[in-house]
């Protein structure tokens, strides 16, 4: 597959000008979410696709050199624990199960920092979620290729 | 502090717990994790029990916001049950799937088939106490997609298949649900179950809350297999893991039979059933699915298989409960709720030990293992007898109350098939038992002669169960006691 992808200089060109700005808006997406559309599911799909545009351009090798499968595990449990920790934390402090107005002084800031980290745990999650499916396909495709090709050595 | 989040804590433990699971080394650290959170789990259901069992509701609202806007959970004598069932059994399958799972599943997926169990354990704790309606169908797909994923690890290919074909079956069942609530919704303008119970009795007579009952009814009757929906479960139990068919058989469908009784009695009401052909159509298709069921299960080769099918026909004994619709009725179908899953969890977790031991379902490789396993030959007699309705036993309690319902209503037709059902049983019980006892003369028994006994991690929570099973067979204050509180809240008109 390395082979296909190194006459490819435009789109390896312009994929390396756009991954950060694909990153830049999913970072947007998932802060500004609780202001104007968006939120974690959006941003963290936003932030997967630039991923995996980069595995889709240089190849799922070396993409998973940036990102690994188990440090995506990690992240996907990270985030279910960011949305479920913040809910007893709001038991701890006296409140109900996620109510978020105890997370602060005042009430409208509790309620804003809640969201602000119930979303980036939805973020995480779904971003290594989209990840994890995507290399579980592209290593079938992989694993086809690959006997293909020692079935045609044969 | 506890007390005050008893319910919400229930859902909460196992949730939080299945992320962290999911990440330990795989070896007996996730299952070490995993048995302590069922074990807390169980330990808060009965505090919950407890607590409603004078017929008090709890209510707790999350996040702060008050109903009908919030999401509500509302506890009352039926969730409280079905809660305690969902996790007495998951505190017993845990330590039991130590050495199955060892046996049956790859190494390296050991963390994640508990971490699934853990977010299936949430889901169907959450559909049990969840007053929402909305909310019941997100808890709903949290178990119905980890129940897939479990499914889906059984050692032969089939597996494969069974779960793909339950995860058709289970989304069109949850998409027809999905649909009903969203024209209750838009009729109502609310989700919360209780607000709904008030808002429609005047749309009664609209058809849009007929559709939204039809969706309903269809799309659960999906996921409870109610015959002639149930062609999804013979293959899933069959090919699942042995763990995961004990949970499943013990759990998910009378979770789903749960809702029904939601459904049927406090969303909608009973007077707005008898106006509809469904209590008919459901006494019909029960009657129908306990004959032809336990029919099926006479003919079937392999163990798992035909206890599948003595499940269906045991859903439509409950089911027949509601169609009834009286007092009786109910409180047998909530009766036979716990205690089917009391019976088919010792039957399942005995079939499971013989094939821990000969590593097959097969009826024929189990000939004469009756006499090297004992306690687990012990334990599918005692099972069968609870399974056939003999007195002594708790099966016998839940068919009991189900005749008088039928005898009440003067339904003898209907006496007679729940008779002739227990006769059947007789029969595919005996083909479990003749195989293990009696059939000495086949030629792999030489090969069976070096069978040892189940290991004491499996025997014991069998037992559990199997006494249990004797025990509700004679002290029947926890189940009929708590069905008939739960009855009055679910039914106040009725006497």
């Amino acid at each position: 597959m390395a082979v296909i992808v190194k006459h490819n200089l435009i789109l390896r060109v312009v994929a390396k000008f756009i991954i950060p700005l694909i990153f830049l808006f999913a970072l947007y997406v998932q802060f500004h979410g609780d202001f104007g559309p968006g939120g974690g599911f959006q941003a963290g799909v936003i932030f997967s696709a630039a991923i995996i545009l980069y595995a889709l351009v240089f190849g799922a090798d070396k993409a998973k050199r940036v990102i690994t499968p188990y440090v995506l595990r990690l992240l996907a449990s990270l985030g279910v624990l960011i949305y479920a920790g913040t809910g007893v934390a709001t038991i701890v402090l006296g409140g109900n199960f996620l109510e978020y107005g105890v997370l602060a002084s005042s009430q409208v800031a509790g309620q804003h920092l809640g969201i602000l980290v119930i979303e980036l745990g939805v973020g995480i999650t779904v971003m290594s979620v989209m990840l994890i499916i995507f290399f579980a396909f592209a290593e079938r495709g992989q694993a086809v290729l690959s006997s293909n090709a020692e079935s045609e050595q044969e | 502090m506890i007390e005050n989040h008893l319910s919400l804590l229930l859902v909460a433990l196992p949730l939080l717990a299945a992320p962290i699971v999911a990440v330990l080394p795989n070896g007996r650290l996730p299952w070490a994790l995993s048995t302590l959170v069922s074990w807390s789990v169980c330990y808060l259901a009965a505090w919950q029990l407890i607590n409603v069992s004078s017929g008090q509701v709890i209510s707790y609202e999350l996040g702060g916001w008050a109903p009908p806007w919030g999401i509500e959970y509302r506890i009352d004598a039926a969730n409280a049950l079905v809660a305690l069932i969902v996790s007495g059994i998951a505190a017993l399958t845990l330590p039991y799937a130590l050495k199955s799972v060892i046996k049956e599943i790859p190494h390296q997926q050991h963390a994640l088939f508990y971490a699934a169990f853990m977010l299936c354990l949430t889901g169907l704790l959450g559909i049990a106490q969840t007053g929402d309606i909305f909310n019941l169908f997100v808890f709903l797909e949290i178990s119905s997609l980890s129940s897939y994923a479990l499914i889906s690890l059984g050692k032969q290919r089939q597996a494969l298949t069974a779960a793909y074909q339950y995860l058709i079956m289970g989304t069109i069942g949850a998409t027809f649900f999905i649909i009903g609530v969203g024209l209750l919704y838009a009729m109502t303008g609310t989700l919360n179950m209780a607000d709904l119970a008030q808002r429609l009795p005047e749309l009664y007579e609209h058809r849009t809350i007929h559709t939204a009952f039809a969706f309903i009814m269809v799309g659960f009757a999906l996921k409870l297999a109610l015959f002639p929906l149930h062609l999804w479960l013979p293959n899933a139990y069959t090919y699942a893991p042995t763990v995961v068919t004990i949970f499943l058989a013990a759990t998910a469908t009378k979770v789903a039979v749960y809702v029904m009784l939601r459904m049927v009695f406090t969303v909608f009401g009973f007077s707005f059933i008898e106006n509809t052909p469904t209590d008919e159509l459901f006494l019909l298709l029960c009657v129908t699915a306990i004959l032809s069921m336990s029919f099926y299960a006479i003919y079937q080769k392999d163990s798992k298989r035909l206890l599948a099918y003595s499940s269906v026909a045991q859903i439509a004994y409950m089911m027949l409960g509601i169609g009834l619709g009286s007092v009786l009725g109910v409180t047998a179908t909530l009766v036979h709720l716990f205690n089917h899953a009391l019976m088919k969890g010792a039957l399942f977790m005995a079939i499971g030990a013989l094939i821990y031991r000969v590593g097959s379902s097969r009826l024929e490789h189990f000939s004469g293992l009756g006499k090297q396993m004992p306690w687990t030959f012990a334990a599918i007699v005692i099972g069968g007898l609870s399974l056939i309705g003999v007195p002594g036993t708790a099966g016998f309690i839940s068919k009991w109350y189900l005749v008088l319902a039928a005898i009440e209503q003067q339904h003898w037709l209907i006496v007679g098939v729940i008779l002739m059902g227990s006769l059947l049983a007789v029969a595919y019980v005996w083909k479990i038992i003749e195989v293990l006892y009696f059939n000495a003369t086949d030629e792999r028994e030489q090969q069976n002669t070096a069978v040892k006994e189940a290991p004491l991690m499996m025997l014991i929570p069998m037992w559990v169960l199997v006494l249990a099973n004797i025990y509700f067979g004679f002290n029947t204050e926890l189940t009929v006691g708590t069905a008939e509180q739960a009855v009055k809240l679910l039914m106040p008109g009725a006497n």
